[in-house]
């Protein structure tokens, strides 16, 4: 098995494999080439029929595919002049998140976002997306700078969630997080948050209050992982798929709902098998996005902002009892 | 039977009824932490704290507002907001029992009680969750109705006080339930803007997204003794590092000693400490009822 593919991705691993090696046969004597493009075509079928109807779980799993975009990639590929940002000036430097002030279009932009490790030793320094106190801390404090700057906010995020341990515990993640959500709701700058993978509950919603959150069309956003959810609900993990099912993860149920503003097309077979696809489209949704939002007077984005916000709820209201 | 009764499927309502009866209300109540066996009527009297060991039990959002509050006139604040299964939630229970289990169980349509009343006189607007209501989770219910009252906070002039005591965000309203959290901390930024007090007293337990959100948000923030309070669980936590958890880790003692909070305050006293709190911040003079708080 392949570990680049997930276990739904191994027949389009195999096509590729095959092609890959008749590639690489040295014989000019028999004509490969129409060979190689069949299977070309039929790996190009398989894939659009995978990717036609994946679950929800399915999609959870590409949201957290090793080879996804992360933030880095991101920032590369769509902005210029990237100058990374470093600390809370309080505590430390957390990996976990990342900022720092770009250019997009040839226009300044503060960004933020998880960053996830390629590699185990990677993973560890960035604690595998999941922000301490410290990370939110940082990110706030960038927050503060591009609003002094009048630098509009982008945010990436991709985390599993906040980090669940003692130091992060003692340091104030609650407040850490909280103390997020209450500062983002006032800062007078054009904020757009993107989902790009996982959208872990608090740990993401900490960057994640914006005036537009788009998402990746295999991006996931949900209060508690499946995994999470199944064993505290069914009292067993192995029922993530159908708590994936029953929250309504997806970009595409989120749409529905009106908890999110957009979805990000990606590219046949995910995110992960184009990068420059993925750039192009966030790039795209980024610039029309901002077009708009820098139309608005402060005043007028944050009346917005924090009307978009009292929406969230479904209730009933009886006039008395 | 109310409107919400009759649409339940009778296996619920029996289920209910003869699971009441067989847990009588008892004259006697044994306290958790020190095994007491203690008189009901005088653990009442001493609002539910322990009066051997000072251990703080927990107590409904009703109950909670009603020993708190003056005992003149008071009002209470979206109470007709009720909870609706818009996802269709089933796990092993659909949303919909659960919340019509919570309700009978708890006579309260969720998790969050708000009332406008006074506190030795100081005028405010009160919340209080009810941890009996679905671990007192917060759903959609929960953040409209505190949203409610810190706008009737704006509208009076008046401070804003939340009691919690949560599990955390409602699964089963998945994240419409995230979206709370933004939602109840942008109301604060209001509250804020109006030069308004907001005392967030944190009991036990104030965990995940209600502890990540409004209840760590106070101008002042005051706990219970004892209060569970963290992010994470404990036992996420613990499966997480893999080592014990030092003692006392995540109690209200704990987050004192690290600076996350600024004071813990006995039940008895929070009446005292919070309307004088009130009062200095408001520029106004010390309550006139405060100096019978002891008599109370």
């Amino acid at each position: 098995m392949n570990p680049d593919f997930l276990d739904f991705e191994q027949p389009i691993a195999e096509l590729e494999a095959k092609i890959e090696e008749l590639r690489h046969v040295d014989d000019t004597e028999i004509n490969l080439s129409e060979e190689i493009r069949r299977l070309e075509a039929k790996a190009q079928t398989l894939t659009q029929s995978i990717f036609s109807k994946l679950s929800s779980r399915q999609i959870a799993q590409l949201a957290r595919h090793p080879c996804r975009p992360y933030t880095f990639d991101i920032i590369n590929l769509i902005f210029t002049d990237f100058q990374e940002l470093h600390g809370d000036r309080t505590f430390g430097d957390d990996f976990a998140i990342v900022g720092g002030i770009a250019r997009f279009d040839g226009k300044p932009i503060m960004v933020i976002g998880h960053q996830k490790g390629r590699d185990t030793k990677e993973n560890i320094k960035r604690n595998f997306g999941m922000p301490r106190p410290e990370g939110y801390r940082k990110a706030l404090r960038l927050m503060k700078l591009a609003e002094k700057f009048h630098l509009p906010i982008i945010t990436f995020i991709d985390t599993p969630g906040a980090y669940p341990g003692i130091g992060a515990e003692e340091r104030g993640q609650s407040e850490a997080i909280a103390r997020n959500l209450f500062e983002m709701v006032k800062l007078r700058t054009p904020i757009i948050c993107t989902i790009v993978g996982e959208g872990g509950s608090g740990g993401a919603l900490a960057v994640g209050v914006g005036d537009r959150v788009l998402m990746m069309q295999y991006a996931t956003y949900a209060v508690i992982s499946p995994e999470g959810c199944a064993s505290i609900l069914w009292k067993s993990a192995d029922k993530a798929p159908e708590a994936a099912d029953a929250m309504g993860i997806t970009a595409t149920r989120l749409r529905e709902l009106e908890l999110i503003e957009q979805i990000v097309p990606e590219p046949i077979g995910g995110g992960h098998r184009d990068f420059e696809t993925v750039a192009n489209n966030i790039a795209e949704a980024l610039r029309d996005n901002l077009r708009e939002l820098r139309l608005e007077s402060a005043d007028s984005l944050l009346e917005k902002r924090y009307q978009r916000l009292m929406r969230f709820g479904q209730y009933t209201e009886t006039e008395s009892d | 039977m109310s409107w919400f009764e009759k649409l339940l499927p009778s296996k619920i309502r029996t289920e209910e009824s003869t699971e009441k009866k067989a847990i009588p209300e008892g004259l006697w109540h044994k306290c958790p932490a020190c095994k007491s066996v203690l008189y009901r009527a005088e653990l009442e009297r001493n609002k539910d704290v322990c009066p051997k060991c000072n251990h703080h039990m927990r107590i409904g959002g009703r109950k909670r507002l009603d020993i708190f509050l003056d005992a003149g006139e008071r009002e209470e604040i979206g109470e007709n907001i009720a909870p609706i299964d818009i996802l269709k939630f089933k796990d092993q229970k659909p949303y919909k029992d659960r919340i019509a289990i919570a309700q009978k169980n708890t006579g309260e349509k969720d998790a969050l009680i708000v009332m406008r009343g006074a506190v030795h006189e100081v005028p405010v607007v009160v919340a209080a969750f009810d941890f009996r209501f679905m671990g007192g989770s917060m759903g959609s219910v929960v953040g409209e109705r505190f949203v409610r009252g810190v706008d009737r906070a704006i509208q009076d002039k008046t401070p804003f006080i939340c009691f919690s005591a949560s599990g955390g965000a409602r699964m089963q309203e998945a994240l419409f339930s995230l979206m709370q959290m933004a939602k109840t901390s942008a109301a604060l930024t209001h509250l804020a803007d109006a030069g308004l007090p907001y005392i967030s007293i944190l009991t036990d337990p104030t965990m995940g997204g209600v502890s990540a959100s409004f209840a760590m948000l106070g101008d002042v923030q005051i706990a219970e003794p004892r209060a569970l309070i963290g992010f994470a669980g404990p036992r996420v936590i613990e499966q997480t590092v893999r080592e014990t958890l030092p003692e006392g880790f995540q109690r209200s003692e704990f987050l004192l000693e690290k600076g996350a909070i600024d004071m813990i305050v006995n039940r008895d006293d929070l009446r005292a400490s919070v309307s004088d709190l009130l009062a200095m911040l408001q520029h106004k003079s010390r309550p006139t009822t405060l100096h019978d708080a002891n008599a109370e």
